[in-house]
């Protein structure tokens, strides 16, 4: 539904960003104590937490595979980190990106390692402002790495989309909401290779192009956020 | 940058090329480079890259000495929780006693504390533990103490230097398992000390000279008290 | 299923037959607390509260809605507790059993009965709209004695609450009608031994439990006895005082924490 919501003000965005600007993101590595990996990541007003448990036996029975581990991602919002509260337990949407999120960390996880096992990732989203999706597969990826888990790359992801007519970089909650598109997209940084990609809204084949090039410099940027983290955490510092 | 500590890796980190070193535990390869796939330290000699990891489960290796706990009596088996990602098989074949059908309870119950050893891994990842072999029994009294695997040759010390020292100012008994387990026995005094060396060498086990600097407190300590 | 060493048990009942506990406190002692009220944007009111390492977020929201027909001028609470799998190794997806029940059942009594809240103060058209004010507890890292941490967290979120007129077109957001709080404190048995404030490791070997909750006066709120052991009449006695003492102390912490 069109409102005549401007989003833009003399070039800038209603937060004040340039079009290709990030909102602000801070990490915190290994944050919980029971959890075998965990990690706190702030991205403008969401507030995820993420916990990794295992590798463990798979449980029931059925659901093992005796090749590989399998990974649970368990995307949750907290039924106050929304304007209209929401009820406890999953609903439709939650089920969707747990789907789409386990698909995307199962690329790059070496499951062969760990036939028989699960990988459950807990994701909650404990305060909500557009993109939560993509800071929970963010946030996902250093509690994956903080807890052992063996993997080919650290994976990253960020959302471009159009408003106004004009592409931009990562959507804030206005924008989300009376914006023209939405692209969010995660990457395999080494290489370069998509993990997941969604797209609702209008976009030219031009505008699309000019959006996943922005959505991925725009992870690029992230990656390097989610390794200084992990780095400050583990790395000691020199000279004592 | 002064050489304070050891490198840390992280997955995806460029390490080498095939055309020079081999390939080691803890990397993978791609188009003929080495990579990380673990949040770990470097270890790296003329031949080898390796990356040994900081943090994770217990990677169950044979022979290896663990301490377990029963997680269930079956019929003619125990279940054995070894920090590892699966449970591991006690078969009563491997105890040291006579266990008839169904009287696995008279032995060993959930919760009870075993000094065992891997007996085999096989290719699904089933494990299977021993108390068939000197040193090997049900754990009475004592504390079992929790660290990461990947700290327990730190913990051991190179010849099981740093656990002789442990062992020599605490007066305790100790048992370190590679599972990331420790059990010590004695005063309460001495355990605590245990707990706090163990505690502080988790900490640094990156830096060099470790194990002077904990000689060093130990000694320190144990004129304190005299 | 985590499963604990046997000897786990021994060791901590010989040290509390010597007077100690396993990480040196003292049997009528807590843990360190913090008290983060205002952390969640999207909440009316919110706290983070941890006990050591214990964990638990309290979000508060508000919404406008039928009062019950038989309180037709009074608010409406209602408080629900979530164990989710991030928290522990043991909590399973899922919708909540026993233990989150009882858990969000002894924290809405301890706010109900005391009646903190003064619900007669948010009606807005008698028998038509009332507030109703949803606590959700969400426990993050469980490292014992949940009721403690859940019980303040949700007092410290709603001593910081603003009900959110402004956005009902009501008026100014205000500060929910509040009185002074009751402070539970929880405590366990062992072998005869009574420690309060259990640490995980405590809470597996326990065979009773007692939550008292004390006003600033030092007068009793609330009571709630779990778990399938007995008290004897002294040691109950005796964690009724210690519950006076230490529950002073958390209230002036809570009471600084929010800006009182």
């Amino acid at each position: 539904m069109k409102s005549d919501m401007k989003l833009f003000e003399n070039g800038k965005r209603l937060d004040g960003r340039k079009p290709d600007d990030l909102r602000d993101i801070k990490i915190e590595v290994g944050v919980l104590h029971r959890a075998e990996g965990s990690c706190y990541l702030e991205w403008g007003g969401n507030k995820i937490l993420v916990a990794v448990y295992g590798p463990r036996e798979a449980i029931p029975r059925h659901t093992q595979n005796p090749l590989k581990a399998i990974v649970n991602a368990r995307y949750n919002m907290a039924a106050f980190s929304v304007d209209d509260r929401k009820r406890p337990g999953p609903d439709r949407r939650s089920r969707e990106i747990s789907k789409v999120t386990s698909e995307a960390l199962e690329k790059v996880i070496l499951l062969e390692k760990y036939p028989r096992a699960s990988i459950d990732v807990n994701i909650e989203v404990l305060d909500a402002e557009a993109g939560t999706r993509c800071a929970g597969i963010t946030a996902a990826a250093v509690a994956l790495v903080d807890a052992g888990i063996p993997m080919k790359d650290i994976p990253v992801a960020c959302a471009a989309g159009k408003i106004d007519g004009k592409v931009v970089l990562d959507l804030g909650k206005e924008e989300d909401n009376y914006g023209d598109a939405d692209l969010p997209i995660a990457i395999s940084p080494r290489t370069g290779e998509i993990l997941l990609l969604q797209m609702d809204g209008h976009l030219t084949l031009k505008e699309f192009d000019e959006a996943l090039n922005l959505a991925i410099k725009g992870c690029h940027k992230i990656s390097e956020i989610q390794k200084k983290a992990i780095r400050e955490k583990y790395q000691p510092k020199g000279g004592k | 940058m002064t050489k304070e500590s050891r490198e840390i890796v992280i997955p995806s980190q460029l390490l080498g090329e095939e055309k020079n070193k081999k390939a080691g535990k803890g990397t993978y390869v791609e188009n003929g480079k080495i990579y990380s796939e673990l949040l770990g330290v470097l270890n790296e000699n003329n031949r080898y890259i390796n990356v040994v990891p900081i943090k994770g489960k217990y990677d169950p290796a044979e022979n290896d000495f663990v301490i377990g706990i029963v997680i269930e009596a079956m019929s003619s088996s125990w279940l054995v929780d070894i920090n590892a990602a699966y449970p591991a098989l006690l078969h009563v074949k491997e105890v040291p006693w006579d266990v008839d059908f169904n009287e696995t309870d008279k032995y060993l119950n959930k919760g009870d504390a075993v000094m065992a050893k891997i007996l085999e891994v096989d290719q699904e990842k089933k494990l299977q533990v021993t108390l068939k072999d000197r040193n090997l029994y049900k754990i009475k009294g004592g504390k079992i103490i929790d660290v990461q695997p990947s700290k327990v040759p730190r913990i051991i010390g190179k010849k099981g230097s740093m656990i002789k020292l442990l062992k020599k100012y605490t007066k305790c008994r100790v048992f370190v398992g590679q599972n990331g387990r420790i059990w010590v026995d004695g005063t309460n005094e001495g355990i605590k000390k245990i707990e706090e060396t163990v505690d502080l060498i988790e900490q640094e086990a990156l830096s060099f000279g470790l194990t002077n600097k904990i000689e060093n407190m130990l000694k320190k300590d144990a004129k304190d008290v005299h | 299923m985590t499963v604990t060493a046997a000897i786990k048990k021994d060791f901590i009942v010989n040290l509390a037959k010597k007077g100690k506990r396993a990480d040196n406190r003292e049997f009528n002692q807590f843990r360190d607390i913090k008290i983060e009220p205002g952390i969640i944007s999207k909440a009316e009111g919110s706290a983070r509260v941890k006990i050591g390492n214990t964990q638990v977020i309290a979000g508060i929201k508000m919404d406008m809605g039928e009062p019950y027909p038989d309180s037709p001028d009074s608010g409406v609470m209602t408080t629900a507790a979530e164990l989710i799998p991030l928290a522990s190794p043991d909590f399973e997806a899922g919708p909540p059993r026993e233990d989150a029940i009882e858990l969000a059942r002894v924290v809405d009594r301890g706010i109900r009965e005391s009646k903190i809240i003064d619900v007669e103060k948010l009606c807005i058209e008698e028998g038509e709209k009332v507030w109703i004010i949803f606590i959700d507890l969400h426990i993050l890292d469980y490292d014992g004695n949940l009721f403690d941490a859940a019980s303040l967290a949700a007092l410290a979120a709603l001593m910081t609450a603003k009900i959110p007129n402004e956005r009902f077109e009501l008026g100014e957001d205000k500060p929910l009608p509040l009185s002074e709080p009751p402070i539970s404190c929880t405590s366990v048995k062992f072998d005869n031994i009574v420690v309060m404030d259990p640490s995980l490791d405590e809470e597996e070997i326990a065979e009773a439990r007692l939550t008292v909750s004390t006003d600033e006066k030092g007068d009793i709120r609330a009571m709630q006895k779990g778990l399938n052991g007995s008290f004897t009449v002294d040691e109950i006695k005796k964690v009724i005082n210690d519950s006076i003492d230490n529950g002073k102390k958390i209230r002036q912490q809570l009471y600084k924490s929010v800006g009182k």
